[in-house]
């Protein structure tokens, strides 16, 4: 049998993928150690689900190799090992919810019981529900539920979040955050921060096609998560940190905090303060524009 | 040990059932389907049920040609409908990331869609016995659901055909202009000697035609030899089924490569 203990969950070797003339992915080198969960952090059109694609043997590398918990994603014996959560795929709306778990599990060699994948997507009350009556948080569990019928070493998870409210975002991260700790390999896709640092212990941060940042969360935070603080001030300031504009000094930083106590410390006085979150485009902007970098 | 893939029968049972469960919950194709050949046969049957018709009556003559119909339009839709509407709405991607077996997804469709068919026949055969007094022998019964369930695959190859080719509300339009037509012209709802002339030049071509022979030399209303018939739906089965392999293969290179 296939399933050793020591392979990668998941290893991607100089991996590009070409849509014609547009490159999707560029040579990507990724490995994924098996319980390991992972974030694919990247604005829309990085390359994400593409990415996710080739992992689940949808679509065909141009150049590189992959392999999927020992294996080619393309063979039916290890997608058996895969559960996959997709963007834009559809259900068949006619069916209840406990009917469409009915079918997933035929899938699957050694599904887990109904009862039990009602609960872990917190489904039990609308088990006999038509899908075509579910709000949009309900069909992502449901689509959370699909994937993991078959018991999955691997969980693979492409923005599971999209179109969700608030209260529906958390309670289904949650329920992501609750099966990662049960030592399952999970790779999810996400264009938010927040979401990557709730579930991952690493966060890889795609974009145009290439990984620029790959560590865990505090460190790709560290590099990403900074603050544009702007004010004016008479007292001349001659200080590296800021750019000076007339009076205006302009400054990104991880700690608006203490770089205003060190300006009152010198007893500098400023107006006119604004701290604005570099938004994730901002900062992957940053990032970019820098060398490439590894956090890890 | 294990087993790596799941064992086949099962799956193909959960298939099937999920398929058939698509048929019974649309009520527009049940309505198109089971209703609409019984409304049919009231409409155009049951005046003249008794009169002699060849081997056969009209009335059994009317049973095979609405049998026919109901066979041909549950094949196209089911098949034809259902490959559209999955490629619309992404199941077909979620699919093929499980790994469901092709064999059990077509099957299990053929499946659903023969039992369909079955039941369309068994309830046009019911009515035809209560509301006209149409005599439905078991053995003629059981004749004309093999030749047509086993006909009807020309039809499911157009409706995969159809299913790649167009998109989910174009598929449903062309499939009405297939079937309702067709239909027509090969004798379904009138017998075609009472078509216009260049309907009858035409109808000996088509498909249906042929499958309407099937139909009704299981009833005795032909004089037509059913092989001759089986190698028209042969033939057709190969073109329609080429058209389908080539689509297929099209939607391959386009979305999962």
């Amino acid at each position: 049998m296939s399933a050793g203990t020591g392979e990668d969950a998941v290893l991607f070797r100089g991996v590009s993928k070409s849509y014609g003339r547009l490159l999707a992915l560029d040579a990507i080198d990724l490995r994924i150690p098996r319980g390991e969960s992972v974030a694919i952090l990247g604005p829309n059109g990085a390359g994400k689900t593409t990415a996710l694609s080739l992992l689940l043997g949808l679509r065909r590398a141009s150049a590189g190799a992959i392999s999927v918990l020992g294996g080619d994603p393309r063979a039916r014996s290890v997608r058996a090992r895969i559960g996959a959560m997709l963007q834009s795929s559809g259900l068949p709306e006619y069916l209840r919810v406990d009917e469409a778990l009915e079918l997933f599990r035929s899938y699957y060699p050694a599904p887990l019981p109904i009862d039990e994948l009602l609960s872990l997507a917190g489904l039990d009350d609308i088990a006999g529900s038509r899908i075509a009556r579910l709000s949009g948080g309900q069909v992502q569990r449901l689509y959370f539920a699909l994937a993991l019928c078959g018991d999955p070493e691997l969980l693979v998870l492409d923005e599971p979040t999209v179109g969700l409210d608030v209260e529906a975002r958390r309670s289904l991260l949650a329920t992501i955050a609750a099966i990662a700790e049960r030592g399952r390999t999970v790779l999810m896709s996400t264009h938010y921060l927040e979401e990557a640092d709730a579930i991952a212990d690493r966060i890889v941060v795609i974009d145009r096609g290439r990984i620029i940042a790959d560590g865990s969360p505090r460190d790709v935070k560290a590099g990403v998560a900074r603050k544009r603080m702007s004010f004016r001030t008479r007292s001349p300031l001659d200080d590296a940190r800021f750019a000076r504009d007339g009076e205006r000094y302009d400054a990104l930083t991880e700690s608006p905090e203490s770089l205003l106590r060190d300006l009152f410390a010198r007893g500098i006085e400023i107006d006119d303060l604004t701290v604005t979150g570099a938004t994730l485009e901002e900062a992957f902007v940053a990032l970019t524009s820098g060398e490439h970098r590894h956090v890890a | 040990m294990s087993l790596e893939i799941a064992p086949f029968i099962p799956m193909l049972r959960a298939q099937s059932k999920v398929e058939f469960l698509r048929l019974l919950r649309n009520p527009w194709f049940s309505v198109a389907t089971i209703a609409f050949p019984i409304m049919f046969y009231a409409f155009f049957g049951l005046s003249q049920a008794h009169m002699p018709y060849m081997n056969a009556t009209v009335g059994l003559y009317l049973f095979a040609s609405f049998s026919a119909y109901a066979v041909t339009s549950i094949s196209l839709f089911s098949f034809g409908a259902s490959v559209a509407a999955e490629r619309g709405s992404g199941a077909t991607r979620l699919m093929r990331a499980a790994p469901l077996r092709p064999l059990a997804y077509f099957a299990g469709k053929f499946i659903a869609s023969m039992a369909f068919g079955g039941l369309a026949i068994l309830l046009l055969a019911l009515f035809a016995r209560v509301a006209g007094g149409v005599d439905v022998s078991w053995p003629v019964l059981a004749m004309l659901l093999v030749r047509l369930l086993l006909g009807s695959l020309p039809f499911v190859a157009l409706g995969f055909a159809v299913g790649y080719l167009a998109g989910f509300n174009a598929a449903i339009a062309v499939l009405n202009l297939i079937t309702l037509p067709l239909s027509f012209a090969s004798g379904l709802f009138v017998p075609l000697d009472q078509l216009p002339q260049f309907v009858q030049s035409i109808g000996p071509y088509l498909p249906t035609y042929h499958f309407g022979e099937l139909a009704w030399g299981a009833v005795g209303a032909t004089s037509e030899p059913w092989p001759r018939a089986a190698l028209w739906l042969v033939g057709y089965c190969a073109l329609f089924t080429w058209i389908a392999v080539r689509a297929y293969y099209r939607e391959e290179r386009k979305e999962f490569s």
